[in-house]
């Protein structure tokens, strides 16, 4: 446990040392500003954050969350500081999950700026804590299966831009392309791509609804990148 | 302290370490010698738990590196050959990260990091960024991360390379200090370095040892040639039949210059023949000026070696 708050506190050090952080917080803070700014808070429009939070705030984590997760492996592959990690008293378990809790607390940092948003509205409109708490924790559950996932490709290659690339496309095909997929076909492949979907379950939590099975695929399958993850780790070693 | 038993790897269908055992006892630096793509590197990285073996066992300090690695790893500093480090990093912030790594706590990271720092002369650089130190500068502090721990064994991948002859020789100098506390595996593949720095030397050469003993040892075993100059004032043609008389003589070549007889005489096995070419000169009356056994320095074993390893590549 210690090896794991040890490894995350160097990464989360290293994301403020480094220009890439603040160019992902000026994105980030840029593209959800827009978002808010023309579809959100217009006059005459409905004081909620569901489109928001819905489509736009998701479309910019695929993006942004796979360049904040890019470089915490393969950098490490490319300079050859994997050697020193790999033969300091430390498990490849714990490794990974240094890293992405490093990662994750940074994505916690973002979300904090967000609720700049629903305060803005709350002058308008009276503000529902509990869908907004939905929403947090839905958020919450998708950034982690977006860092798992892009931090799989991470520790795939040392190149950090084919890391970005492949994790924006797993997570544009897992997030928006089965989406749509499923509304195109009948039977059960529909209800396969949807279940599949990113976005049919985070969906419910945009609806404010806090339900387990969502929360459950959230986990399963953040977990089971972790865990190719820390296969691919061990790989290397062969 | 270090035993290698019947180690192989494999990457593909490159056998890059051969079956090789060796044992190192504890303290002294011994020198791992070899020429590029002997397998030192593949040697090194197994002992420090960063490649598993394909065959064979390896252990340091009764430890087993594939059963027991995270006991060996609290045993062992390890400089890997580029000395990876995180740029963005200051000296002190990482060797914090490190020494928390292993597991130590506050205080024993302070005093173990002014130590490391103090032996690796780091003390003005400690609040610096990595990325902006000279190369020199970079290998201290990996050398000084390899030692935060007090480890028993150190294992130095060439730590020497890229340095310039001032920073080689500071560097020298330290890891032969550093072998009176620990155990110091030093691998190079400049012959000078290891003859210098380390009691005991192993020769690796395609995937082999190929020979291993304190470096006067190895020099002895292989001034093997037993060819003797001498220089003589005297008439060539009976000189050189002279010579030949001499037991065990196999083979003479002879020139003059000045007067003076130069003979090259090889003997057959190890037969000295200086004795008895003494005797023929002061029975004949010759004035001799020169008369040494040439051995062969262990430098030429080693280019014969490396000559070797390389000429087993290209066909």
């Amino acid at each position: 446990m210690g090896n794991v708050a040890t490894m995350a506190r160097r990464e989360l050090g290293a994301y403020f040392l480094s220009p890439i952080a603040y160019a992902v917080i000026g994105i980030f803070l840029f593209a959800s500003g827009l978002a808010f700014g023309l579809g959100t808070f217009v006059p005459g429009g409905e004081a909620s954050l569901r489109t928001l939070f819905e489509f736009w705030i998701v479309l910019i984590l695929v993006f942004v969350l796979p360049m904040l997760t890019m470089r915490l492996i393969s950098d490490e592959l490319r300079t050859g500081t994997i050697e020193t990690l790999m033969t300091a008293p430390i498990s490849e378990i714990q490794i990974v999950l240094g890293k992405f809790l490093g990662a994750f607390t940074f994505y916690l940092i973002l979300l904090a700026t967000l609720l700049l948003y629903p305060l803005l509205l709350s002058f308008y409109g009276p503000l529902d804590g509990k869908l907004l708490l939905c929403n947090y924790v839905g958020l919450v559950l998708l950034g982690a299966l977006y860092i798992a996932t892009a931090l799989f490709f991470s520790a795939c290659t040392k190149h950090q831009v084919i890391a970005v690339l492949m994790s924006f496309a797993l997570l544009a095909l897992m997030t928006f392309a089965s989406h749509y997929l499923a509304q195109e076909i009948e039977g059960w492949p529909r209800v396969l791509l949807q279940q599949m979907s990113v976005r049919t379950h985070f969906h419910e939590f945009v609806r404010g609804m806090l339900d387990t099975n969502h929360v459950v695929f959230f986990l399963t399958t953040t977990a089971f990148f972790l865990f190719l993850t820390v296969k691919r780790l061990e790989m290397r070693r062969w | 302290m270090i035993r290698v038993t019947n180690l192989s790897k494999r990457y593909g269908s490159l056998l890059a370490v051969d079956n090789i055992s060796f044992e190192i006892e504890r303290g002294g630096v011994v020198g791992f010698l070899g020429p590029n793509g002997a397998g030192k590197t593949t040697t090194i990285r197994i002992l420090s738990c960063y490649h598993p073996a394909t065959s064979g066992t390896a252990s340091v300090a009764g430890f087993d590196v594939f059963r027991d690695s995270m006991e060996v790893r609290r045993r062992v500093g390890y400089l890997p050959e580029s000395t990876p480090l995180y740029p963005e990093m200051r000296v002190r912030e990482y060797l914090q990260f490190r020494g928390k790594l292993h597991g130590l706590s506050r205080d024993e990271r302070l005093t173990a990091i002014r130590r490391a720092t103090e032996r690796c002369w780091l003390g003005d650089f400690i609040d610096r960024p990595i990325g902006q130190l000279s190369k020199g500068m970079k290998q201290r502090v990996g050398l000084a991360d390899a030692l935060i721990h007090d480890p028993e064994v150190l294992i130095l991948d060439e730590p020497t390379i890229g340095l310039d002859p001032a920073q080689i020789r500071e560097m020298r100098n330290l890891i032969k200090e550093l072998g009176q506390q620990h155990t110091v595996l030093l691998s190079s593949h400049i012959l000078p370095e290891v003859e210098q720095v380390c009691d005991r030397t192993i020769i690796i050469a395609s995937g082999k040892i190929v020979a291993s003993g304190s470096p006067q040892e190895l020099r002895d075993r292989f001034s093997a040639s037993r060819r003797v100059v001498a220089e003589m004032r005297g008439p060539l043609g009976e000189v050189e039949s002279g010579a030949r008389g001499l037991d065990g003589v196999e083979r003479v070549e002879a020139s003059t210059s000045n007067g003076w007889v130069r003979l090259a005489i090889d003997a057959k096995g190890d037969h000295d023949v200086r004795e008895d070419l003494y005797r023929l000169t002061t029975q004949k009356g010759w004035a001799l000026r020169e008369l040494r056994r040439e051995g062969a320095t262990l430098e030429d074993f080693f280019v014969q070696v490396t000559a070797q390893q390389q000429g087993r590549k290209i066909s």
